[in-house]
């Protein structure tokens, strides 16, 4: 090892940073949707749950998974604490 | 019937043409019948690879036109003249063929001989449509790099969406030195990414440029790894359980030598 590779460790490798680029790109490519329309549907799901439950807007994910060649849309919304608590009088 | 094979990848330049000549000879040189067509029209390549192009009389589109039987347009190779090819037009365009003559086409030919592998044209338009139309298996070769496997990705998509033809993956121009350093994806990732089944792994090689300048596709080299690369997918065509080569890489010694 060399004083470059000892360098190169800190950041991530060419390798994985091409690993990442093509998870996301593949991800869209396949469900047929750009990054920013992802970003557009992310705010409608906020806007429609928000009318029934109190959730943290700004703690909703909303990303692709990927299975095989099987795509899932994964949306994780955290409700605001006590927000859902079920009324019990 | 021999089994009609279509080499695709989506991207240019990722070898295609390369593949497609190495792997018809290298079936050849085990002994079975093989017609390569090239149905990049306009782009005519697989007759240089192979080393052909002097002794072209006819092409794909005198044959589907009718001007010309099939037997009559296959140009015999030399040295195993159980490879033929049926050239593409050169100064045609792409819209000459229609998928249904690339079906029947192939399909004549299979009747013919063990083999018929068609060298796809770079793109996901009616060139990749018709040369994959009569496949029974497509063949996809990517580079272990970002655009390369997004362009794979598309292609196999597309063959599902089709659900004719079963897909397998020939991941070419692989540097296990890149690898090593973590420069590069290596096979196990893209693969992973791509979720089809790997059929090969090419090295990326001086060899492979150095026998295409001379028209003597690597294959027939039998010192060259690069060549066992694409003989390995040839026993793994017929059904042999080969298994992957680990990429050495040139050893020092090598590299300090030449080959």
């Amino acid at each position: 090892m060399n004083l470059r590779d000892l360098f190169r460790r800190r950041s991530p490798s060419g390798k994985d940073i091409a690993k990442q680029r093509l998870l996301l790109v593949l991800a869209h490519d396949r469900a047929n949707i750009s990054p920013g329309m992802l970003e557009i549907l992310k705010d409608e799901i906020i806007a429609v749950i928000s009318k029934h439950l109190e959730i943290e807007p700004d703690k909703v994910e909303v990303n692709f998974t990927e299975d095989q060649r099987e795509t899932r849309l994964v949306a994780d919304i955290p409700l605001r604490t006590g927000g859902a608590r079920r009324r019990t009088d | 019937m021999g089994k009609i094979i279509t080499v695709s990848s989506g991207k240019g330049g990722v070898g295609k043409t390369t593949t497609t000549a190495n792997l018809g000879l290298g079936l050849a040189m085990l002994g079975k019948r093989v017609i390569c067509i090239d149905a990049d029209i306009g782009l005519r390549n697989l007759d240089v690879m192979l080393g052909l192009e002097n002794r072209i009389v006819y092409d794909i589109v005198n044959v589907i036109e009718g001007r010309c039987e099939l037997k009559k347009a296959l140009v015999r190779d030399k040295r195993y003249p159980a490879l033929k090819l049926l050239p593409a037009a050169q100064t045609r365009d792409k819209n000459a063929i229609s998928e249904e003559d690339m079906e029947n086409l192939a399909h004549q030919a299979a009747e013919i001989t063990d083999y018929v592998l068609i060298d796809s044209p770079a793109g996901i338009e009616h060139g990749f449509r018709y040369a994959t139309r009569p496949a029974e298996l497509v063949l996809i070769v990517t580079n272990p790099e970002v655009s390369a496997v997004r362009d794979a990705d598309r292609v196999i998509g597309l063959l599902e969406a089709n659900g004719r033809a079963e897909a397998k993956l020939i991941i070419n121009r692989m540097r296990p030195e890149m690898v090593r350093r973590n420069e590069m994806l290596d096979a196990d990732e893209v693969v992973e990414l791509l979720a089809i089944d790997l059929i090969g792994i090419i090295p990326d090689d001086q060899d492979i440029l150095a026998a295409a300048n001379r028209g003597q596709p690597v294959v027939l080299d039998d010192r060259s790894e690069t060549g066992q690369a694409f003989r390995d997918i040839t026993q793994r065509l017929e059904g042999a359980d080969i298994p992957f080569l680990p990429l050495k890489g040139p050893s020092l010694l090598q590299k300090i030598f030449g080959r």
